[in-house]
């Protein structure tokens, strides 16, 4: 037999032959199975882990760089002092602080009356009767297939035309009709059992107690499901926002960054775009890594069943 | 014959079930309630759709109060001068992006299907790009690939390659915008991949283990069949993904040719400086035809695993 056989066998003198030779049958397996586990297994884990985390690094150390340890031909990983100029610099070429209210505004108030839409749109759809119901969610279905790229031309001259440019109504108007939201959680509200809420008929609640009382509760997880997912892309949303503004007073975050990005004409201002970049990223990230359940569960929802 | 039959008739008919008190509450509950969405939807999805065609007909600039009727000129205009180079560009992109992020995605998801310590902080941490502003990205890659100063610029030069003109030339632009593009994509790929994976029966994997099926003839055999679902669905939501792509772009690469795709031809012709209302509409409907195809072919073809009730 192999030679790993001949060594396992002379270690193990005492052992009965049949036990012996199972053993080591077991024991080259678990080796080959180990080194299987870290070349197919944590290898590729590790360098896939790295590929995400190693640019998003490169963004917090790069804004904590001075111009000088950037415009260098040379690899310069970790900033020799460590500084916050590049974030009081970007404040003062854009209003940092004035984009991040902006950014806040539009996501709050814009998530809050999304939520609340699908909401009630979702509990007419499903306990509601209504004539030519059926028609109805079409309607809002066809909704997921007009993404604000094929919708921005009409929606900007409406919007203009009713001087809604540079103004917070101007950018969280257009988003507000929601399919996303509706859609997910009428699927929740179609699972529920019927008897919850007809008890509750009975007892004469109305339908808006009906909703905020006994249905919102039991489902809370696909609520927040829907909310988280709303507001990450409410914050992220960039093609609309860019559209309608242009002072820089209304801009949102991602809008203002692309103005520091077309002013910064020189290498020398990375620091102060990956400031930037930390700004816009760093808070959507810091939600996923204590709600990507619900993050992951709601982008994923409809895939598999 | 003609007496005014409702004097008597009236109170003897039963009221139609509609007219029914709890049924008129509820109808103007359900307005209310779904009213303003559906309202909002018509007005700033529908709407414009249909504006979309209208405006598609004239020679319009956007912000001029006057227009002039057109036909089809600009749908015309589109086929004679840029429209091979934006609709092959559009292709190029979506069947990199689509390819790389399905092959990449399932290979990621292989890996995190396994009994492995750390592979839920891993599938986390692969997810997330997926959920972080495209402007945000675009600017952390330009960063990297600055041909000068950039991370990836300065290990190549290290290792003595070529350092290709990534924001100068098409097709080093177009390439550079695929990886990051599938970067922030393939976590998405993966983890729907993996809910794939755990419905796959594992008594099918070991009667085959048993019959003597190594893992590359079960991965082929049984594993890819059993996802063939999956990667329809993902197929389809990558392709939409891809076609809809519009941050990256104006990040990294806002005025290359190569990266001009149908949709960021849309935003270009009418807020890139040509103010093109008109001809940008145009475009806007062939791409939302697209759409439509796309979406068409998987209603018809998911109809019976997707359940949208």
């Amino acid at each position: 037999m192999s030679t790993l056989d001949d060594e396992l066998n002379g270690e193990r003198v005492r052992m009965p032959r049949r036990t012996r030779t199972a053993a080591a049958t077991r024991s080259r397996a678990s080796g080959r199975k180990a080194a299987g586990t870290i070349l197919g297994g944590y290898l590729p884990l590790i360098v896939a882990t790295l590929i995400v985390a190693l640019p998003l690094i490169w963004m917090v150390l790069g804004s904590l760089k001075s111009p000088g340890e950037v415009v260098t031909r040379d690899l310069v990983i970790f900033p020799h002092h460590p500084t916050l100029d590049a974030y009081t610099q970007a404040n003062h070429e854009v209003d940092f602080a004035r984009l991040f209210l902006n950014s806040t505004i539009v996501t709050v108030i814009g998530s809050a009356i999304k939520l609340l839409l699908a909401l009630t749109t979702a509990y007419a759809l499903v306990f509601v009767r209504f004539p030519f119901k059926q028609l109805i969610f079409p309607i809002i279905l066809v909704a997921l297939m007009v993404p604000a790229q094929v919708s921005i031309v009409p929606n900007y001259t409406l919007i203009a035309g009713l001087g809604g440019v540079n103004t917070y109504w101007g950018i969280i108007l257009p988003g507000l009709g929601t399919a996303f939201g509706t859609f997910l959680l009428r699927q929740q509200f179609l699972a529920l059992p019927t008897e919850i809420l007809e008890a509750a008929e009975v007892d004469g609640a109305s339908h808006f107690s009906r909703l905020f009382r006994v249905v919102v509760p039991i489902t809370t997880p696909t609520i927040a499901t829907v909310a988280l997912v709303t507001i990450v892309n409410e914050w992220n949303d960039y093609l609309w926002p860019l559209v309608i503004t242009n002072s820089a007073h209304m801009m949102t975050l991602p809008v203002g960054l692309t103005l520091l990005h077309n002013s910064e004409g020189d290498v020398s201002s990375y620091p102060v775009l990956m400031a930037g970049a930390v700004v816009v990223i760093i808070p959507v990230l810091i939600l996923f890594a204590f709600l990507q359940r619900y993050i992951v569960a709601g982008l994923t929802q409809g895939a598999v069943r | 014959m003609s007496q005014p039959a409702s004097h008597t008739a009236a109170p003897l008919r039963r009221r139609p079930l509609w007219l029914s008190p709890r049924r008129r509450r509820d109808f103007w509950v359900f307005l209310l309630f779904a009213g303003p969405n559906i309202a909002l939807i018509i007005v700033f999805c529908w709407r414009p759709v249909f504006q979309n065609i209208q405006y598609s007909l004239l020679n319009w600039t956007l912000g001029n109060p006057s227009a002039f009727f057109v036909g089809a000129a600009n749908y015309l205009e589109f086929f004679r001068t840029e429209a091979g180079h934006v609709l092959w560009t559009t292709l190029v992109f979506t069947v990199i992006t689509v390819g790389a992020s399905l092959v990449l995605g399932l290979m990621l998801s292989l890996v995190l299907n396994r009994r492995l310590i750390g592979n839920t902080v891993a599938r986390a941490a692969v997810f997330a790009p997926f959920v972080l502003s495209g402007v945000g990205v675009g600017l952390v890659w330009v960063f990297i690939f600055d041909p000068v100063v950039g991370v990836l610029s300065i290990i190549l030069r290290m290792v003595n390659l070529p350092v290709p003109p990534w924001f100068l030339q098409p097709g080093p632009a177009l390439a550079m915008i695929c990886i990051v593009f599938v970067w922030k994509n393939l976590g998405y790929c993966a983890v729907i991949y993996l809910a794939g994976l755990q419905s796959v029966p594992a008594d099918l994997m070991e009667a085959a283990q048993i019959d003597g099926a190594g893992p590359l003839r079960r991965f082929f055999r049984i594993t890819l069949p059993m996802l063939s679902p999956t990667t329809f669905f993902l197929l389809i939501t990558t392709i939409l993904n891809s076609l809809q792509s519009f941050d990256l772009i104006r990040i990294m690469t806002p005025t290359n040719p190569g990266t001009t795709t149908l949709m960021y031809d849309v935003y270009l012709q009418a807020f890139g400086g040509y103010n093109r209302g008109g001809y940008s509409a145009a475009l806007a409907t062939i791409l939302f035809v697209i759409l439509v195809i796309v979406t068409l072919v998987q209603v018809r073809f998911v109809e019976k695993k997707v359940h949208y009730a």
